[in-house]
């Protein structure tokens, strides 16, 4: 997975989403240890400070958890990861029906088109 | 803790010309910090005084809680714009005569860095690229265990993929209590690593600001808010 950063966003918001990304993809599961701010921060070609920060915000919401001296894991929390997921694919549908309307599709013509894209689809 | 580099009033003439005029700016421990200004902001003065090369026309620059002198020399480690080493010497040799100068250089850690960029230590400074040669004058200067390191225009004359290299070199290499001010005008290239930015114009501070700050706040990058603010 490449860190692809975007320049209209803070950095450390969009490093928790990658990591939330790997979190509901199961790159990282539960209970996993997370690597170090350091190596994390090579990974993504970020300032250390930048990571670190990112990681506090996910400790705040309950998704890492420090452990003392032997590191960051991630939650175990099964159902956090299933609510997280779920917010995440809402809020990428939302954006979908957005753009749909942008382009002058009604909600229901929408559906409609998903439906039948989805019958001609094989993934 | 107190600021690791502090200026008040700082001013630099050149004869009648200012380069810096009555600048006040204190510079936080542990961060990465841009100078960023358009050609003859006055950024390399404000390095150069930093680091003792030049003494200020008025005004007083602090670091560590000291005024720069020998001391401050110790804690400071400095990369120039342009190269000051000798082209015959070898790789190997530079990295002797730096655990000499530098009570805090770390001969292995530079032998590590030069191995990962395959870079051989007993190679003359004269067979490699400008490209290397920037390389490893950067490794000189990231091994020492420094409170704060002044990179004065650091990616200039690498391309790209090299340059990604350096950044990367930077990250992972230095103290984390240290303090890194860059100067430069590829800014793009090293808004990710950055915590705060410097905007520096005609020797004025225009801005200081966290990137984080600038991105929610403005809502572009600071390469962006660069072009806005030095728009010509």
């Amino acid at each position: 997975m490449a860190w692809e950063l975007k320049s209209d966003r803070p950095i450390y918001t969009q490093l928790q989403d990658y990591i939330k990304l790997g979190i509901i993809s199961g790159r990282y599961l539960p209970g996993d240890k997370l690597p170090s701010v350091r190596d994390l921060a090579e990974e993504a070609a970020v300032n250390p400070n930048t990571m670190q920060k990112a990681l506090a915000e996910l400790e705040r919401l309950g998704m890492v958890y420090t452990q003392r001296t032997s590191g960051r894991f991630i939650t175990e929390d099964i159902k956090m990861i299933e609510d997280l997921k779920e917010s995440i694919a809402k809020e990428h549908i939302t954006e979908f029906f957005e753009t749909m309307k942008k382009i002058g599709f009604s909600i229901q013509e929408t559906i409609q088109m998903i439906e039948k894209e989805a019958k001609e689809l094989t993934i | 803790m107190s600021p690791i580099l502090e200026c008040r009033n700082l001013s630099k003439k050149y004869g009648y010309k200012e380069a810096l005029s009555g600048i006040d700016l204190s510079v936080e421990r542990g961060r990465i910090v841009g100078l960023l200004g358009p050609n003859g902001s006055g950024k390399s003065t404000l390095i150069k005084l930093s680091n003792g090369l030049l003494t200020p026309t008025n005004g007083e620059l602090i670091i560590n809680n000291m005024p720069v002198g020998p001391e401050t020399k110790k804690i400071v480690s400095y990369l120039p714009e342009r190269t000051y080493l000798n082209n015959w010497m070898k790789v190997c040799d530079i990295i002797d005569f730096f655990a000499d100068f530098y009570e805090n250089f770390d001969k292995n850690k530079a032998y590590e860095m030069l191995k990962r960029l395959n870079i051989n230590a007993k190679d003359r400074l004269k067979t490699m690229s400008k490209g290397t040669k920037e390389k490893v004058q950067l490794i000189l200067v990231m091994s020492r265990q420094a409170d704060l390191y002044l990179l004065d225009e650091p990616i200039g004359g690498v391309d790209p993929a090299a340059r990604d290299y350096i950044l990367n070199t930077i990250i992972s290499n230095y103290n984390p209590d240290g303090t890194i001010i860059i100067s430069t005008h590829l800014i793009s290239d090293i808004e990710q690593i950055l915590d705060d930015i410097i905007f520096i114009q005609n020797g004025t501070i225009v801005k200081t600001a966290s990137v984080d700050d600038i991105r929610s706040q403005e809502g572009k990058s600071v390469d962006a808010l660069f072009r806005e603010v030095f728009r010509c």
